[in-house]
């Protein structure tokens, strides 16, 4: 074929020719993590354009007539760019939770079919937003600090917190993940509300339809939405005013959604009591003002990854992949009517 | 009632507390009186009344030095520290402050489960410690250990895992050589270029619903305890000195048998003369190597020296705790592991729950004097 690369993908290819191929952009976390055997199928191959020396454009190219499938793990775009360089993709699966790394009217349009992570990391993200949001009102992190560093002895007992108990939660974006916070929550003694696109049908929570009259009407925030147009800067300068000098954010849905220059001007002058973040507008970098901050919880973007969810993940993956080269409905397509 | 001597003999634990006692009644407080028996002997007339909480109470050498104390008030739920035997005896009342602090050590309770299994503060450390490192410099992981106990710790752990899986170096470490601004940080390992990645060894991890909770004590707090667990989808099960019958969690007639039966143990009884060091070595093992024991009790109900040493060697898979033998003395061992998590006793540690607490002792002081009827009596 005269096509250059690598030797262990000219073995593999060798073996695996007539199998329909995954494109994969980036080395999803998963698979280094759980490891990449509990993704293995011998119903497709993954293709990996990051092991090649390829550019990019050459290397989908070449492959294109046999790659039917992307694996998405968030990061890399899947863009009109992209999707045109291959014309036989039929379906994105994705590792990660979020889907903003994704261009879905594009996907429409060219007839592509989206699988999300469904339902596997719902209870894990949501027990993190709680725990962030345990760890902002009790000081959990900072008085850990604390007796590490001998202060508890030096200086004597640290600063009362606030108790989480008949607290007002604030949930934006009541999907899988907002609907786990809230069952929790509600055991803790808080009252919950919530601010979605649309009002849900069973659900008893007061609904706020603007997110600033939520937050007007809460302690904390907490941040369980997608990332899109709609939702960049959702959180900004009116929003952390109305939710006010007592009040706290939790974010694990995506940096962006909150102003991020805004919540740290905010947290700096106490116009907002504290914040537990899992997500940051340019990660890996997080404002320096934090770190001289107690009052904030900083968490690199891990609330998925647990052994527990991973597992669940990775046979999630390979059911959407296989039903869809078996001609069958996707396990976990999405459907953006919400 | 001013001329009425209260005896504060913890250090002050709240200016609220004392601002109250200070208004109504004359406050000694015994904790910065640096001849104690000459005071005593020059005041114990005066003094009707003691307050006292966790760490500090009424003993019955304090008690029989107080001819004219009528009343002991514990800023507490718990009463270790006031010699019940010898106010029965001497019809001394006894009053504390349950309820009001149920949901703040319960809350806590699961805040620590959630700390401990999910690495909370670890990852906020680690955050601090990447973003603030520069090129190039060897930077500790945290400010909890001394950098050279650290460094030779995380080396050990870096060169044991190296071994054992080359292409997986999935290690907690404090080396960190460069930073990559390219790698997107749904990686989970900020994107560490050179060096070791920092993601989290694989035998620290856990999720959190779904594990079994075991539960020490089901009184108001364990009981609250449990209904949050619920909540996250964890299977109850618990051990008290008599199987309760209107509930529905499992019961186990024993603390080891509830330890093999759990992966989180939550120690939420009173500390008594039986409870005492309640989780001993047998105990520990039960729970094992990915067992998480939380304790929100009191530091002796460990046996303290017995969990350090199964932490370190790995015997125990992880610990959150609130209190301690010998408080605010906190075994320095612990500080530079990553499976537990160590807060100075803050489980009633909140603004509102000790204004609370602090009505309380000073309403169950106020109804005694005024010969009403007390609010929250033990004896």
């Amino acid at each position: 074929m005269g096509v250059n690369v690598t030797d262990s993908d000219k073995t593999q290819e060798e073996e695996q020719q007539d199998l329909p191929k995954v494109v994969l952009f980036r080395p999803p976390p998963a698979f280094s993590l759980i490891g990449e055997e509990s993704f293995a199928s011998n119903k497709f191959h993954f293709l990996k354009t990051y092991d090649s020396q390829l550019p990019l454009d050459q290397f989908l190219s070449t492959h294109s007539h046999s790659i039917k499938a992307i694996l998405s793990s968030g990061g890399a775009p899947v863009n009109a760019d992209i999707l045109q360089l291959l014309p036989e993709v039929g379906v994105v699966v994705t590792t990660s939770a979020g889907l903003n790394q994704i261009d879905i009217p594009e996907c429409r349009r060219r007839g592509i079919k989206i699988a999300n992570s469904g339902n596997v990391y719902s209870a894990d993200v949501a027990d993190l937003a709680v725990g962030l949001l345990i760890d902002v009102l009790r000081k959990v992190s900072a008085s850990d600090r604390y007796v590490r560093q001998g202060l508890w002895a030096a200086k004597g007992n640290y600063p009362l917190g606030s108790k989480l108990s008949g607290k007002r939660a604030g949930i934006v974006g009541l999907g899988n993940i907002g609907y786990e916070v809230a069952k929790r929550l509600e055991a803790f003694g808080c009252f919950v509300s919530y601010n979605s696109r649309k009002k849900k049908p069973y659900v008893s929570y007061p609904f706020y339809h603007d997110v600033c009259e939520l937050a007007a009407n809460c302690d904390a925030l907490i941040i369980c939405c997608g990332l899109s147009d709609e939702t960049r800067h959702m959180i900004n300068k009116q929003v952390l005013s109305a939710l006010g000098k007592e009040g706290v954010i939790v974010n694990i849905g995506r940096g962006a959604i909150i102003d991020e220059k805004e919540m740290v001007r905010c947290l700096m002058q106490g116009e907002i009591a504290g914040a537990g973040l899992d997500v940051f507008e340019n990660e890996p970098n997080v404002p320096q003002e934090f770190f001289a901050m107690d009052n904030v919880v900083l968490s690199p973007h891990r609330a998925v990854f647990t052994p527990e969810s991973l597992k669940d993940l990775s046979q999630l993956v390979v059911g959407n992949l296989e039903a869809f080269l078996s001609n069958k409905p996707l396990l976990t397509e999405y459907v953006d009517s919400e | 009632m001013e001329s009425i001597g209260v005896l504060m003999t913890c250090p002050p634990p709240d200016p609220y507390l004392v601002e109250q006692l200070e208004k109504r009644f004359t406050l000694f407080k015994f904790h910065s009186i640096p001849d104690k028996a000459h005071f005593l002997n020059s005041n114990k007339a005066s003094i009707r009344a003691v307050v006292g909480n966790a760490s500090a109470g009424a003993d019955a050498q304090l008690i029989h030095q107080l001819p004219n104390l009528e009343i002991v008030s514990s800023f507490s739920v718990g009463l270790d520290k006031i010699d019940l035997a010898k106010c029965r005896e001497r019809g001394i009342r006894v009053t504390n402050t349950p309820d009001v602090l149920t949901d703040d050590v319960a809350d806590l309770a699961i805040g620590l489960m959630l700390a401990v299994l999910r690495r909370l503060c670890q990852s906020d450390r680690y955050v601090r410690s990447v973003n603030s490192c520069m090129e190039g410099r060897l930077v500790s992981s945290s400010l909890a250990v001394p950098p050279f106990l650290q460094i030779d710790y995380y080396f050990l752990q870096v060169c044991v895992f190296v071994l054992l899986n080359i292409d997986e170096v999935i290690t907690t470490l404090g080396y960190i050589s460069k930073v990559n601004p390219d790698c997107s940080a749904s990686l989970g390992t900020l994107g560490l270029r050179n060096g070791a990645k920092f993601a989290f060894s694989k035998s620290s991890w856990l999720n959190f619903t779904g594990k079994s909770v075991g539960i020490i004590g089901l009184g108001r707090i364990g009981l609250a305890i449990a209904k949050r667990a619920e909540a996250f989808s964890c299977p109850i099960s618990y051990h008290t000195r008599t199987e309760k019958s209107d509930v529905k969690y499992k019961y186990y007639p024993s603390v080891v048998e509830l330890a093999a039966n759990c992966q989180i143990l939550v120690v939420a009884c009173a500390l008594t003369e039986e409870t005492r060091h309640i989780i001993n070595r047998e105990v520990i093992n039960a729970l094992g190597p990915k067992g998480v024991l939380i304790n929100i009790g009191r530091g002796p109900h460990v046996d303290e020296p017995e969990l350090v040493s199964a932490l370190v060697e790995g015997r125990l898979g992880g610990a959150g705790l609130d209190v301690f033998q010998d408080e605010p003395n906190v075994p320095e061992e612990l500080f530079g592991l990553e499976n537990v998590v160590l807060l100075p006793h803050v489980g009633s540690g909140t603004m509102e729950t000790r204004k609370e607490m602090a009505d309380l002792v000073v309403g169950n002081l106020e109804a005694h004097f005024l010969n009403k009827p007390l609010l929250t009596p033990v004896l």
